[in-house]
Formats: structure tokens, sequence, C-alpha cells
């Protein structure tokens, strides 16, 4: 049953837009995102004199090295003149930002929305990892000299101890995304490779080894999002927000047991109620889980009740989830194969959706009708989930 | 396939660039641990493990909170936990904290702490994160490490500095046979 939920207006996507993602790129945050705006505003066919609202997110500031990240993106984001806000949740960033939008519209505060995520960690030297140093509790963890690979490494021991699935299953999840993302246009680390290639990969920190990672990246994605009135005059067919939800864990990670992540349940079934959806996983059309990490896509697929608990490395195995699949997930190639500028990832992931739902993937378009889809993100020490539900 | 916009440098071609910048900021930062944690530092540095409870939803929290996460009331008092518990979760790092490939693997893990009234296989749970000795590469790779039971590695009480790293680690209780 859909809740009540009192909105002035309901809101839809209307235009979307990405630039290339890649290791080290020569724009600088601000054209990067810009270049990405441009797109979404080009697909709309709206000018920045029709945008009403911006919504900004970027990671944490140290990775551009520069304080006031939301302000600094502004002008870039076309924001100049108009309301603006950063939201920054994390790796739930991305998602976060279309979610912001969504309030910004259905509120009757703005009809259209520029809604900008970006994100250039190649600054940071020797390598972005050391940014990572800083995420972690000074007094009690920092001592330890974390990797931030660990906590990975310990979540995705967890998941395989409590669950399971072997590193071979779970490197299948790396094996589908990179295949998917040979049809990105954005894309950086596609490729056609195998389970062996993942297993021979240099182990960082085992059950972890390099090909089971995301890779660090440069690059922005922009959505356009507008009240129904001003959709309906954009498009015949839009595709609407029908559900949002976010939530937040503790800091403290280790009193919680990793195998699972209640958060993203939490957010999953917010958004859930929203839109009337009760059986999420025969309701769900396609997905793009949050996938930084290979078993992180399995982890949030049960978090968002697209498989039982546990049983997303056996649905996986049985190509439930490939593009063709019974429930693609990833069809864009998520992180693990177009790359991960994480404000910037989190918003590639829901333009898939809204791609998927509109009919313009093109060679990524799904087997399946697709009706209804949903995208998530999560982010920080693994406490923030962060999804909406988009339909037509 | 639609071409995006976005310039691809090489690691040197950014060298061959006007205007490129290298810069390292100065920041230099004093923590204090605040009121709960520094009991938890007094008390590793007597060999405790301090938690602290709260008696309205009966939550008993390692580290110790000055505030209950679920009531956000005052937790009622400090408690002794016993030093042991069992590995929840255990991975072998190969690398340093800044990605340098290490000599000899570190094994590090998440340890839940043996604590009376709760349940066991619970969500959440008192607990540590911390270094984890006197176990294999094989232990962790068969899953044989996960659910041992392991106890608190005291550093020498005149080295003890009220630390995370009073303790040097977790180590399995009888040599890890069973």
């Amino acid at each position: 049953m859909r809740t009540n939920i009192h909105v002035k207006d309901r809101v839809a996507v209307v235009g979307a837009g990405l630039t290339l993602f890649r290791r080290r790129m020569l724009e600088t945050p601000q054209e990067l995102a810009a270049a990405a705006a441009r797109m979404a505003l080009d697909e709309a066919g709206l000018t920045l004199e029709d945008i009403d609202c911006v919504v900004t997110g970027t990671a944490p500031d140290a990775f551009d090295g520069v304080h006031f990240n939301g302000e600094y993106l502004g002008d870039g984001s076309g924001a100049v003149g108009k309301s603006m806000v950063r939201v920054y949740v994390g790796g739930g960033t991305g998602v976060m930002i279309p979610v912001a939008a969504w309030w910004h519209v259905a509120s009757g505060k703005c009809r259209t929305v520029l809604a900008v995520g970006e994100e250039k960690m190649s600054p940071a030297l020797p390598h972005p990892q050391y940014v990572f140093a800083y995420i972690w509790d000074p007094i009690l963890e920092r001592p330890l000299e974390p990797n931030l690979i660990w906590i990975f490494a310990m979540e995705m021991r967890r998941y395989m101890a409590k669950c399971g699935g072997k590193k071979e299953d779970i490197a299948l999840v790396s094996v589908k995304n990179k295949r998917n993302a040979l049809d990105h246009p954005a894309a950086q680390v596609a490729g056609n490779i195998t389970v062996e290639d993942v297993l021979n990969s240099e182990t960082l920190v085992w059950p972890v080894n390099r090909l089971d990672i995301s890779p660090v990246s440069d690059g922005a994605a922009a959505m356009v999002l507008a009240s129904e009135r001003e959709a309906r005059r954009i498009t015949d067919n839009p595709v609407y927000v029908e559900g949002i939800g976010w939530t937040l864990d503790n800091t403290h990670w280790y009193n919680r047991d990793l195998y699972y992540p209640r958060y993203v349940e939490y957010a999953a079934r917010m958004a859930y109620k929203m839109a009337g959806i009760e059986k999420p996983i025969k309701e769900i059309d396609v997905a793009e889980p949050y996938d930084p990490f290979d078993y992180k896509e399995l982890h949030h697929l049960e978090g968002l009740q697209l498989a039982p608990r546990c049983g997303a490395w056996k649905l996986l195995k049985d190509g439930f989830y490939d593009r063709d699949g019974e429930l693609p997930s990833s069809p864009s190639g998520g992180l693990l194969g177009v790359g991960n500028p994480i404000a910037a990832a989190g918003v590639m992931k829901t333009i898939e959706i809204y791609w998927q739902l509109a009919g313009k993937a093109g060679a990524r378009q799904v087997k399946k009708e697709v009706y209804r889809g949903v995208a998530q993100a999560w982010g920080d020490l693994m406490q923030v989930g962060t999804v909406i539900v988009l339909g037509r | 396939m639609v071409e995006l916009e976005g310039t691809k440098l090489s690691e040197k071609e950014i060298e061959t660039l006007p205007g490129v910048i290298y810069y390292k900021p100065f920041t230099r930062y004093k923590f204090t641990a605040g009121y709960a944690v520094s009991v938890f530092l007094e008390g590793l540095k007597r060999g405790k493990i301090v938690g602290s409870i709260c008696r309205r939803c009966g939550r008993v929290y390692v580290p110790p909170r000055s505030y209950c996460e679920y009531c956000l009331k005052p937790t009622d008092e400090f408690i002794e936990l016993p030093d042991r518990g069992e590995i929840s979760t255990a991975v072998i790092s190969y690398i340093s904290a800044k990605r340098g490939r290490l000599e000899k693997p570190e094994f590090v893990g998440v340890i839940r702490l043996e604590t009376p009234g709760y349940r066991e296989g619970s969500y959440e749970f008192a607990g540590l994160f911390h270094k984890i000795c006197g176990i294999t590469e094989e232990d962790v790779k068969t899953g044989k490490a996960i659910g041992m039971k392991v106890k608190a590695r005291w550093r020498p009480p005149e080295e003890r500095a009220g630390s995370i790293l009073d303790i040097e680690c977790f180590e399995p209780i009888g040599g890890g046979e069973d």
C-alpha cells in the first residue's frame, strides 16, 4: 500500500548527462560538472534559465584539496544566482543528490532542479588512498594504522563466513559488471575478464584482490528533475521518482555483525513503502546496487530485499542478475566497470535506471520490459544507506 | 555509443601541463578522547576492558559511550567486561596503511567480547577492532579463525600508556587449538 505522503508536486527525471570516468583528467572539478550538466540540460531540451535550483554533491573535500567544495563547484554546476545546496553522506552522496533534488521539487519550492555529482580524486598524492586515513576514529582506530581496504575485507570475510559464498562466487560480480561496462560510454575499466583473472590479481587484504575493487576515478554526472507539470511539457513519457529513503547507522562499525547491511534495508523499506512496493524482488525490474567492491553488490542486493538473506551469490551464479536475467543488476557496468568518482558514481547509477526506464540505454538496454527500478548507494563506516525508486 | 566529454591524462602528461601546483597542507590536530573513552583508556592502563551500560534498554557498549545511542540519555554506569571473546571476522593484510607491500602479513579483525546478559549471535555487540596474533593464514582462509575464542594479550603494565595499543593483540585461548 502506498503511504499517504503529502507532496506539492510529483517529481520526474527529464534529463541526464555524464563525462568520461577516468583515472586522471585535465578538466577542473567545475569543468567536469559543467560538461555533465550541459548534457543533462540538452537531453531535457532546457537551458540554464529554465532551472530554479541546484543540488550538488562531492565526497570528502580532501580529494579535491579544496574546502567548501560544494560552493567551489557551484558555478560549474549552474548555481550562480540560484538556490544551491551541497549534500554529503560519504559514498552515499551520489544517490542522496537526486533524493535531495526530489524534496526540492516535491515541496513546491523549485519547479526544476539541476542535480550534479562530481569527484576529482586524482589530485591526492601519492595515492588517493591516503585521504581515507582521515575517516578513522583518531583515538581508537588510527593508532592501529588501518588501511581502508581492511574494513571491506573484514566485511567480505564475515559475509563469506556467515553466508557461505566463496571468493570465486563473489568474483562473478566483477566479471559481470566489467562486461556490462563494455557498452557504457563513460567506462574506465570495462573488459572481458574471467574469475581466474580476479583470483590471480594482487591480493591486497585477503579476501580482497585488486580486481575485486573499483578504480580511482575523476568524473561528473548530472540530472534534471522537474515537477510533473514541467515534465509533461518536456516529454510524453516521464520517468517519476516513486520512492526515496535514507538512513544512518552508528559509527562503531565493529559493534555490528558486518554480514548484513541493515542501514540499506531500512532505507530501502522507506523507499518501497512510499512507492507502494510490497514484494521488491517481484516488483523491481532492474537494479543498480552500489558496487565499489564486488561483494558489496551482493550485500546490497540483500539489503535491498532483492535476494533472500545470504542468497544473492547463489542467484548471481544462476544468471538471475545478468543483463538478460530476471532482475538485471548493475546493467550499467557499475563502479567496478564504469568507474568510481564517488559522488558522480551514485548519480551515474540513478541515471542508468532512468535511461533503462526511458528506453534510452542503447546497447545496455535490458532484455525484459522495465517499469520500475531502484538505485542505491552506501557510505562511511558501513553506515549510510541511500535509495531511490524510479518508475514509469 | 554517444561520445562524452573529458580529457584523459597519463601520470607523465600531467608534468608537461602549464600551471601544475604541488601543495602540502600544514594541519596538525590534538584530539581529546572525551568523557567515556577516557575512562576506557584508563581501564586499559589497568589491564581492564571497561564498557558502559544503559539500564533503560539494557545495551552494553564497548567502547563505552557516555550517552545511549538509542535513548540518548546518559548511560548509567561503567562496567568491567572479561578481556576475552570470539573472532567475528579476521583478514590478512599484505599492505600497509599507505598501500606499501608488507614483508610479513598482518592479521586484523573484529572481536565480539563476552558480554554477560547478551544473546549469542546478536546483530549488535560489545566489541573491538584490533590486531590478532597467533593465527595462521590458513585459519583465516578456511574460516577456522571465525568464531575462535580469543583473549587480549596485554603489554607489560610499565609500558601501558592509556592507549588502544595497551592491548598488543587478541590471541587464541590455549594456542588456537580446540
